[in-house]
């Protein structure tokens, strides 16, 4: 590549037309029901994707990415919307759609904990699940506001991870996966026997309403029929925005900086001024708010929580996502978290075996490209910026 | 005579063996010391014990007026001690420029509110620092300062070790630790650096340095006074060549008859 072209912004266009022809994509596969025709569109994507790599063209997108982010984020922001507006009747794909949006605020969470302080928790389900308990028990006995109930599941979802901090900061690695496995298994025992909680029947949760405006009623706008999901899109898509931007500034600020700095060498870092305790402590409460106040959502919209749907295999399914999409790149985790939660729900064949397909795909993505689908790029400070 | 480290009767031991031995070792403001001596005699688990990696067992460190004998390691930097590795301990998929900035820790803040939220005084002050770490690191190698957004991995073993010295650097120490800058590098490569660590101490004089080294030529050539330690203990003190002529020292790297 020639000095110019270093010095030139790279052009908006690629990331715009990967935008474009993705969203087109994912509305055909949503949209598809036969399965022959969802296996050819699986499929033909695979086989694009290989083609428009080996052409140099996936190179372009990722350039376009790289120096416009902020332009591209209000188009994918856009894109979303039009796939939803797309399905705006549809009470099936928009749950979907909303899963995968809340999916990946989760995820994004555990990428912080992970990816970047390089805290292993395996029990991502286990946080996810305390903010929907707290949805749905707050719904039930309190009038508690709706919004601040998701921000409380957040809260206390930190706060009962801090329990884990004292194991999680005295032991490394493996061991601190571990601690964060029992958690796991320990929590939906808790769930299983405590009546007040729905034992392992689980709770209903009340739909939201704001300001008088009731979630889970369908709407029209002119003469047509809205889903009433539509109305959890729209919170998903700000709770997923106002994440995605944060996540992103961490990463890019001295203390993402301080975070991967501990994750690489503590000893250096702590040569260094680096507060080892400090920076771990803030990763694994900020990583576990943030899933905690995507599963206090979750627990809405579903409208029902029960142990058995925030098990340790849910867990692996969140790990596996970070490992698929790119440890430490968030834009590969939206992508990820598309594949592994759609292509499941549409592939009716393999619904049994889904945790075996991940399994295998998470042994072929550490095989064959240990940095992911979308590796992480150096750190940029600020998108376009030249000295 | 006030002195900028001191360390009195400091003992370390690692079960039987016993790497410090009432070491008693004193440093004038400004000055480059060369602590040499043969493998094993301690001279990496000085560096250890004055930057609060490991305890120490007996004896006292003071540092510019203060005891810094229990000091943290994040203590000891925020004092104005920094250091290199023996063996480089970069972050290898981070760029230089992130590298350097792990050394400014103590200068950056570190709030989340000014990290997270203001970005506009954030820029300011990443700008400031960008150049402050480009204007360091072209004084080692021009070449270098273009290639501030690169991946350390990527570079060759020199290039890595003035990374690891402006990374020590950045925050303007008032002590420096250069553990062994040489090993890995050929002759050649040796001498630049030698080259560029002078060039920096031209540009601040107040800088002192402690440098363990097991190429002579550059103890000779760079240090005004060097300490030799054999099993921990000092076995002399004093210019190189007064040293390199000393008995016990030759005795000590080359045996007894």
């Amino acid at each position: 590549m020639s000095e110019v072209m270093q010095k030139l912004r790279a052009p908006l266009l690629p990331g715009v037309v990967a935008l474009a022809l993705s969203t087109a994509y994912l509305i055909a596969l949503l949209g598809a029901e036969k399965q022959r025709l969802i296996i050819g569109l699986l499929a033909f994507a695979v086989v694009a994707v290989l083609a428009a790599h080996y052409l140099g063209w996936l190179n372009l997108v990722s350039r376009s990415f790289a120096d416009r982010e902020d332009a591209l984020g209000v188009y994918a922001i856009l894109a979303a919307c039009v796939v939803a507006a797309f399905f705006h009747d549809n009470h099936f794909v928009l749950l979907l759609f909303v899963t995968v949006l809340l999916y990946t605020v989760a995820t994004l969470g555990l990428n912080i904990q992970f990816g970047y302080a390089g805290v292993l928790n395996f029990a991502g389900a286990s946080f996810f699940g305390i903010g929907a308990y707290t949805s749905a028990v707050l719904s039930t006995y309190t009038a508690v506001p709706h919004l601040l109930v998701l921000l409380i599941g957040g809260m206390l979802a930190a706060l009962i991870g801090s329990l884990l901090l004292l194991p999680v900061l005295r032991t490394r690695g493996h061991y601190a996966a571990l601690v964060t496995i029992a958690f796991a298994l320990l929590l939906k025992t808790f769930l299983e026997v405590n009546d007040v909680l729905g034992g392992p029947q689980g709770m209903q949760v009340k739909g939201m309403s704001i300001l008088g405006w009731s979630f889970n009623d369908n709407f029209e706008i002119g003469k047509i029929e809205m889903s009433f999901y539509l109305n959890y899109f729209v919170v998903s898509m700000l709770l997923l925005t106002g994440t995605f931007v944060l996540v992103r500034r961490l990463e890019r600020s001295w203390i993402g900086l301080n975070l991967d700095a501990l994750r690489l060498d503590e000893i250096a870092a702590s040569c260094f001024g680096l507060d080892i305790a400090r920076w771990k402590i803030t990763a694994f409460l900020l990583g576990n708010f943030l899933i905690g106040i995507a599963g206090a959502l979750f627990g809405i919209v579903g409208g029902f929580v029960a142990p058995n749907n925030y098990t340790f295999a849910d867990s692996l399914i969140m790990v596996s996502i970070l490992l698929l999409g790119g440890i430490g790149n968030p834009w590969g985790l939206v992508v990820a978290t598309f594949i592994v939660v759609v292509v499941p729900e549409k592939l009716q064949t393999i619904q049994e075996s889904r945790i075996l397909l991940f399994a295998l795909i998470v042994i072929m993505m550490l095989l064959f490209r240990p940095e992911g689908l979308l590796p992480r790029p150096v750190r940029r400070y600020f998108p376009g910026w030249r000295a | 005579m006030t002195y900028l480290l001191e360390a009195r009767g400091l003992t370390r031991k690692f079960g039987g063996v016993v790497a410090l031995d009432n070491l008693d070792l004193a440093v004038v403001p400004n000055e480059i010391i060369g602590l040499i001596g043969p493998n094993g005699s301690g001279k990496t688990t000085f560096f250890n014990v004055v930057t609060g990696i490991y305890g120490a067992h007996g004896g006292s460190v003071t540092f510019d007026g203060a005891d810094i004998t229990r000091a943290s390691p994040p203590a000891v930097y925020q004092a104005g001690i920094s250091r290199t590795f023996q063996r480089s301990r970069l972050s290898l998929p981070l760029s230089i420029f992130d590298n350097i900035m792990i050394g400014n820790h103590k200068r950056l803040n570190q709030g989340l509110w000014f990290n997270l939220i203001r970005r506009g005084e954030f820029k300011r002050e990443f700008e400031a620092n960008y150049s402050a770490a480009r204007t360091l690191v072209e004084v080692f190698e021009p070449q270098l300062a273009e290639r501030m957004l690169e991946p350390v991995g990527e570079l060759p073993m020199i290039d890595r070790r003035r990374i690891e010295i402006c990374r020590a650097l950045i925050n303007q120490p008032k002590l420096l630790l250069l553990d062994e800058p040489s090993a890995g590098m050929t002759h050649d490569e040796t001498k630049e650096l030698m080259d560029d660590i002078l060039q920096v101490r031209d540009l601040n004089r107040n800088l002192t340095i402690i440098i363990v080294e097991h190429e002579m030529g550059v103890i000779e050539r760079i240090t005004e006074r060097c300490v030799v330690l054999n099993f921990g203990r000092k076995i002399a003190e004093g210019p190189y060549r007064q040293v390199a002529v000393d008995r016990q020292v030759q005795e000590a790297y080359l045996g007894v008859e």
